[in-house]
């Protein structure tokens, strides 16, 4: 529940950076924070594809396995719970590759990455808590 | 086969609250108004401009002054600034020949213009208008594309140096779009019909004026050493 709750709250951050991205938000609520300076940068894409795109398709998959894992149905073969635990862990190494690059190319923080990265990492640790629960197949 | 996870349907109605929530609040965050906007065409009053003829830069003493409208949405504008600016600046302003004047000349066609000549303004009540000038001109591409302008110079307003708290007062206040129209009206007046202009010995020179084109310029315009 944990992994579901907190997969739908990312991927509200990450479409709320997309919709910002995409001009259909005029500014972010960022505080102190340098959020535009951060998403208006070159590194905001990665392979010709806008990270928080990325953000929504990771998160929006995330949520959906999260879902499938709380069905009786796959308590027992749980590939869901393998699958998020594959796919929390690319996440978050593909978040300290970009908050490697907020720190030490852009020189900027954007509040909202380092919420998004906070979310990745409970994600990926509850993901492997629930691994130790499920029964290994033979 | 494994039990039912109790509590399961309250879990999803909890989860679809704030699935409810979020959106609202997206949508809430689309639809409302952007950011800070300079009135367009506002009545100038002499405490407008309180004697503010433009941004100077080099010695009050030089034997010429060059006056550059500009607008800093404009990409010619941006082609100058980047390539022949730092040329002039080295071979005519630090040596004291040229005293630069940067007037604003927001043309109606570029949205963010005017927003980021009044960003500018704001810098230089804190003494840092060249350099949220060269911010604004240097990252042109970055900001021209967004639909609040407003909010990414605030972000520059901390990189430059300033009191962001104190620029965000200045930009809401809206304080200089008189001053910004008074430079656009004595463009006007004056023949300017297109950004970057330049005013040289009282005369307009419209095209895009390469270094070299206006180190020729100024050096005609030099006193001639006495004999």
């Amino acid at each position: 529940m944990g992994i579901a709750t907190l997969s739908l709250a990312g991927l509200f951050i990450a479409i709320y950076m997309y919709l910002y991205k995409i001009g259909k938000i005029g500014s972010l609520v960022c505080g102190t924070g340098a959020c535009e300076t951060v998403q208006l940068s070159p590194q905001a894409r990665f392979l010709g594809v806008e990270v928080a795109l990325i953000g929504v398709f990771g998160y929006a998959v995330m949520l959906l396995l999260a879902l499938l894992a709380l069905q009786s149905r796959f308590a027992g073969p749980a590939w869901p719970s393998r699958l998020l635990a594959i796919l929390s862990g690319v996440a978050v190494l593909f978040t300290a590759y970009l908050t490697y690059l907020e720190l030490f190319v852009i020189h900027a923080i954007c509040r909202w990455c380092v919420g998004s990265a906070a979310v990745i990492i409970l994600i990926f640790g509850l993901s492997l808590r629930d691994l130790r629960r499920v029964p290994v197949a033979s | 086969m494994a039990a039912p996870t109790p509590g399961l349907n309250r879990f999803y109605l909890v989860l679809g609250a704030v699935a409810l929530a979020g959106i609202a609040w997206l949508v809430y965050q689309v639809g409302k108004p952007s950011g800070v906007s300079i009135p367009v065409n506002v009545t100038v009053l002499a405490a407008d401009t309180a004697g503010f003829r433009g941004y100077l830069m080099g010695s009050p003493d030089a034997p010429v002054e060059v006056s550059e409208f500009a607008d800093y949405q404009c990409p010619a504008c941006e082609n100058f600034e980047s390539i022949q600016f730092p040329s002039v600046q080295e071979q005519l302003i630090a040596t004291g020949m040229v005293r630069w004047r940067y007037r604003d000349f927001p043309l109606e066609m570029h949205p963010h213009a005017r927003v980021a000549a009044h960003a500018a303004a704001c810098a230089d009540e804190q003494s840092k208008f060249w350099e949220m000038h060269s911010l604004i001109y240097a990252r042109q591409s970055v900001w021209s594309r967004v639909r609040n302008a407003s909010a990414v110079f605030s972000d520059y307003a901390g990189e430059v140096g300033l009191d962001v708290n104190r620029y965000d007062e200045c930009m809401k206040s809206a304080k200089y779009a008189g001053r910004i129209q008074a430079s656009v009206d004595e463009g006007i007046k004056l023949g300017v019909n297109g950004t970057p202009t330049f005013l040289i010995g009282g005369r307009l020179y419209s095209n895009v004026l390469g270094s070299d084109s206006l180190r020729a310029l100024v050096r005609a315009l030099l006193p001639k050493p006495t004999q």
